[in-house]
């Protein structure tokens, strides 16, 4: 029997969301970028095909931090 | 200003021979470089018309002298054609891919591809002419072969020849392929290998040129050999031997063909030699460039000069020059200087007229400019006490490797910098050198002051907590000062603090401890508290905690954690409560302080320092006789099998973790036995405080140096079963395997000192090998962040302005302003609450 294994589920992997158009664009208003300009993440990226994120949605990423508590990170999906 | 036009981009391509013919102005065919009466043979490889090298004469082609003539190519005409080695590896990945009569492309598709997909998907048979290809087989530098039969480059020719254009846009190949087999070679201009002419008259050529004598020696033979019809071996020899010539004009430095050689052994530096590593054209002569206005010797220490100050010597001074332009305000100064001339420091050496026209500054001629000296006049004096310069000691690892200092110019040789600062620069006094630099405008000046000066710099942004601080004796001398039984009379305590030439108030008392004189040097308002580093091993001292209280030391002793590099609390908590000018003051003055507390009262070592009572001796040899029998033990039981293995480890590996806790814990009772025996002394006092040296090293000169290591385990390499062939095969024993249980002072058996110079043997690889590693790492890691920039809007972009961080570091903290990387809340909270009050 193979057994599903979520990475998600992993202590060390933060957690990922994808953002709704709203939400996109108020990111890219508050920092006055285009979306081309934010970081980016691969599509075949595992995290992001476990949760179905496709080609042009944006993931939002809460880490924890020794210094910050919890931090933001944005990052684009893109092919290759 | 030049009309500017953006560059939209850049095209990489291939020379074709049009194109050569073209920039050429000579056909060189003549191997031979002068005539009899020493001139340049037309026709040779030193022609004259491609570009002048001698100053005075004239080009031959444009008539320009050797500032204005960059040179001019010529052209060589090969007797065969040549693989181009550089490319040869493309040259065997476009033979894959064309076929061998047609040479179309070895697909019927008309799509665009890859050349790398091609080769791939590429068929046996061609789909235009249905001719069947052979098996083609590269071997490097530069030969091909074809179903085990040769390809010689004239062959690949004609097939590239025949390869459509329309072939070639479906792999994206933008030039011609036939251009990468050589037919005309160009020959670079002679400004580009200039000969030189030594002492001798003797003349001495470049290396490239010699390369090129090969090169047109060879293929005149070979034109000679083809015409009068020699043998086909002959000419397939000279050929392979133009095709060596010619690649290793490109690279000398190619695998599987021996390096073209000098006659004295040495290696040509041909083309590719010039523009690789570290010593090649990028690196050294564009990415990194010689500057003016600097200066380098050996530094050394001097307590007397401030922190942000460089002793600079007086004939550095004279050398180095700031240029002054002369105004109202300071023209009696600058006549002042120019009248002194270029040998009395300070003097000037150089002063330019309204008019832009210069003049040197002599002996001679220093009146006689001093007088006509007016307004509009720029004068290059003389380097002075205060002028901003950067000092900087390699390998520059963190921005505090240069920093801005202050000039104090001083008699004899050497740089003289405050002790302080020598952790920044991560600089010693064993004939370290240092550099020095002189911004040459008042807006560089003025940058490096605001952003490099040293006071700017205390706290280092690689923890977050003080780098510039005391250190070593000025430690000691402050521990000395504070300790509890440390009291002066009135005159002692202003000696000491007049010599270290500081104007403080002290208590009005007959008797001062040395606590009131350390606080007079603290601000009114500290309070702190904390643990000192004399607190290990003591901790109920009255003096292991220490407390101030409204700048004023309660409680407590000076040492490593309330002053040191990297932990002092209270410079740490000067820094944050004040400018960074009163934090540099304060180490001035406490560091002088220390060294004055010294100078007075005398500081000795010695290693009677490291006596031990007979009673300590006698605890020492116990503790490690005893340690030697339970090893025994362990022994024992393990050769009758009656031992307990760890999990995960097999049982002579278990035996091995036992054996060396057990002479850990004796090594340890040993460090206790010292710590308690050894009676307080200097050595001791450096030890404790964290001025110099730590127990360990106390322990291992009185008592016993213990267990060595290689690779983190005891010592068994040597011969099979046994480390020296004077011990038996197998034998388990703490000697037999590097425990040392010696001190330094009782002096090493033959084997212990083996076993040390083993362990000392690693520990110098490790260290030679660790700095090279880890310079490699950050030369990669500067590389990959150099153009990163934290944004107005507090983001961190590169260079296509893309967002890489939405906060610098993800927590918006700069490292230089924290709390040891941290934000002190407790401290910001209190802050605004007295705001409030």
């Amino acid at each position: 029997m193979k057994e599903e294994i979520k990475i998600t589920d992993h202590v060390i992997v933060p957690k990922h969301e994808i953002l709704t158009p709203d939400e996109i664009k108020h990111l890219l208003d508050t920092y006055k970028i285009s979306i081309n300009q934010l970081p980016r993440i691969a599509e075949d990226d595992v995290v992001v095909k476990e949760i179905g994120a496709n080609v042009g949605d944006v993931l939002k990423i809460t880490r924890s931090s020794h210094t910050a508590g919890v931090t933001h990170y944005y990052r684009l999906v893109v092919k290759e | 200003m030049a009309d500017m036009k953006e560059v939209q981009s850049i095209e990489f391509g291939v020379l074709s021979p049009k194109v050569i013919l073209k920039m050429a102005t000579v056909r060189i065919a003549r191997a031979e470089l002068y005539d009899p009466d020493g001139y340049p043979i037309d026709g040779g490889v030193m022609d004259p018309r491609m570009g002048v090298i001698d100053p005075g004469l004239r080009c031959r082609t444009c008539g320009g002298s050797v500032g204005d003539c960059g040179g001019h190519f010529g052209y060589l005409e090969l007797a065969r054609p040549i693989v181009h080695v550089l490319y040869s590896k493309f040259v065997y990945r476009l033979l894959k891919v064309i076929c061998r009569k047609c040479g179309k492309l070895l697909t019927g598709s008309r799509e665009k591809t890859s050349l790398k997909d091609l080769i791939k998907t590429a068929g046996k048979k061609c789909t235009a002419c249905g001719e069947e290809q052979g098996e083609i087989k590269f071997e490097k530098p530069y030969s091909f072969w074809e179903d085990k039969t040769p390809l010689n480059p004239m062959t690949i020719r004609e097939r590239f020849e025949k390869t459509p254009d329309e072939d070639l846009e479906l792999i994206r190949v933008r030039i011609r392929p036939e251009w990468l087999i050589i037919t005309i070679l160009p020959v670079p201009p002679v400004t580009v290998r200039p000969s030189i002419t030594l002492e001798t008259g003797e003349r001495s050529e470049d290396d490239l040129t010699h390369k090129l004598v090969d090169i047109v020696r060879i293929n005149q033979r070979l034109k000679e050999n083809i015409d009068i019809g020699a043998p086909d071996f002959i000419i397939e020899d000279l050929w392979e031997l133009l095709q060596y010539h010619v690649s290793t004009f490109f690279d000398n430095e190619l695998t599987g063909v021996p390096h073209a050689r000098h006659r004295s052994g040495r290696g040509l530096k041909t083309l590719v030699q010039r523009l690789k590593t570290k010593e090649g054209r990028f690196r050294s002569n564009l990415a990194g460039k010689r500057v003016n206005f600097c200066a380098r010797t050996v530094i050394s220490p001097d307590n007397n000069i401030d922190i942000d100050e460089v002793g600079v010597p007086e004939i550095i001074a004279k050398e180095l020059t700031l240029p002054i332009r002369v105004t109202d305000f300071n023209i009696a100064m600058i006549k002042e200087v120019v009248k002194n001339g270029p040998n009395v420091w300070p003097g000037a050496n150089y002063a330019t007229r309204a008019d832009g026209r210069k003049k040197k500054i002599t002996e001679e001629s220093k009146n006689e400019i001093a007088e006509e000296i007016t307004n509009g006049w720029i004068v290059e004096r003389h380097l002075q006490n205060g002028d901003i310069v950067l000092f900087n000691r390699q390998p520059s690892l963190h921005r505090m490797s240069i920093m801005a200092h202050r000039v104090r110019v001083m008699p004899y040789r050497t740089f003289r910098l405050n002790l302080c600062v020598s952790p920044p620069y991560n600089a010693d006094f064993d004939g370290d050198e240092m550099n020095l630099h002189v911004p040459q405008t008042e807006e560089a000046q003025a940058e490096a002051l605001l952003l490099m000066e040293v006071q700017n710099q205390i706290r280092s942004p690689r923890f977050g907590g003080p780098i510039i601080a005391p250190k070593n004796d000025h430690i000691s001398g402050l521990f000395i000062l504070t300790k509890k039984d440390s009291v002066f009379t009135k005159e002692e305590a202003a000696q000491i603090l007049a010599y270290a030439g500081i104007d403080a108030q002290l208590p009005d008392k007959e008797k001062v401890s040395g606590k009131e004189i350390f606080s007079s040097l603290l601000p009114q308002n500290l309070n702190i508290e904390f643990q000192s580093t004399w607190h290990k091993g003591n901790k109920n001292d009255e003096d292991s905690n220490v407390v101030i209280k409204n700048g004023k030391l309660i409680k407590g002793v000076i040492d490593k954690s309330a002053v040191g590099s990297e932990e002092g609390a209270i410079i740490d908590k000067i820094e944050k409560m004040g400018t960074p000018q009163e934090v540099s003051d304060f180490i001035n003055k406490v560091s002088r302080l220390g060294s004055a507390m010294l100078d007075t009262r005398g500081f000795t070592v010695g290693i009677s320092d490291n006596d031990l009572s007979e009673e300590a001796k006698k605890l020492v040899s116990k503790a490690i006789k005893k340690a030697e029998e339970d090893v025994a033990d362990l022994i024992d039981q393990f050769n009758k099998g009656k031992l307990e293995g760890l999990p995960d480890r097999s049982l002579n590996a278990s035996l091995e973790v036992y054996i060396m806790q057990r002479l850990a814990k004796a090594v340890n009772e040993c460090g206790e036995v010292v710590s308690a025996h050894v009676p307080e002394n200097d050595t001791i006092y450096m030890a404790r405080t964290g001025a110099r040296g730590s127990l360990v090293n106390v322990t291992q000169t009185a008592a016993c140096i213990g267990q060595e290591t290689v690779l983190g385990q005891r010592i068994h390499r040597g011969y099979l079963n046994r480390t020296l062939p004077h011990f038996r095969k197998g034998d388990l024993s703490p000697i037999s395997h590097g425990f040392v249980g010696t001190s330094f002072k009782a002096g090493l058996t033959p084997f212990e000192f083996f076993w040390d110079s083993l362990n000392g043997r690693e520990g110098l690889m490790d260290k030679s090998l660790r700095t090279r590693h880890s310079g490699y790492m950050e030369r990669r890691l500067v590389n990959a962040l150099q153009d990163l920039k934290v944004k107005y809007d507090m983001t961190v972009r590169d260079l296509t302005n893309s967002v890489v961080q939405f906060l610098p570091g993800e927590d918006g903290i700069d490292p230089a302003k924290s709390n040891w990387g941290k934000f002190d809340v407790d401290a910001f909270v209190n802050l605004e609450a007295a705001k409030d009050d």
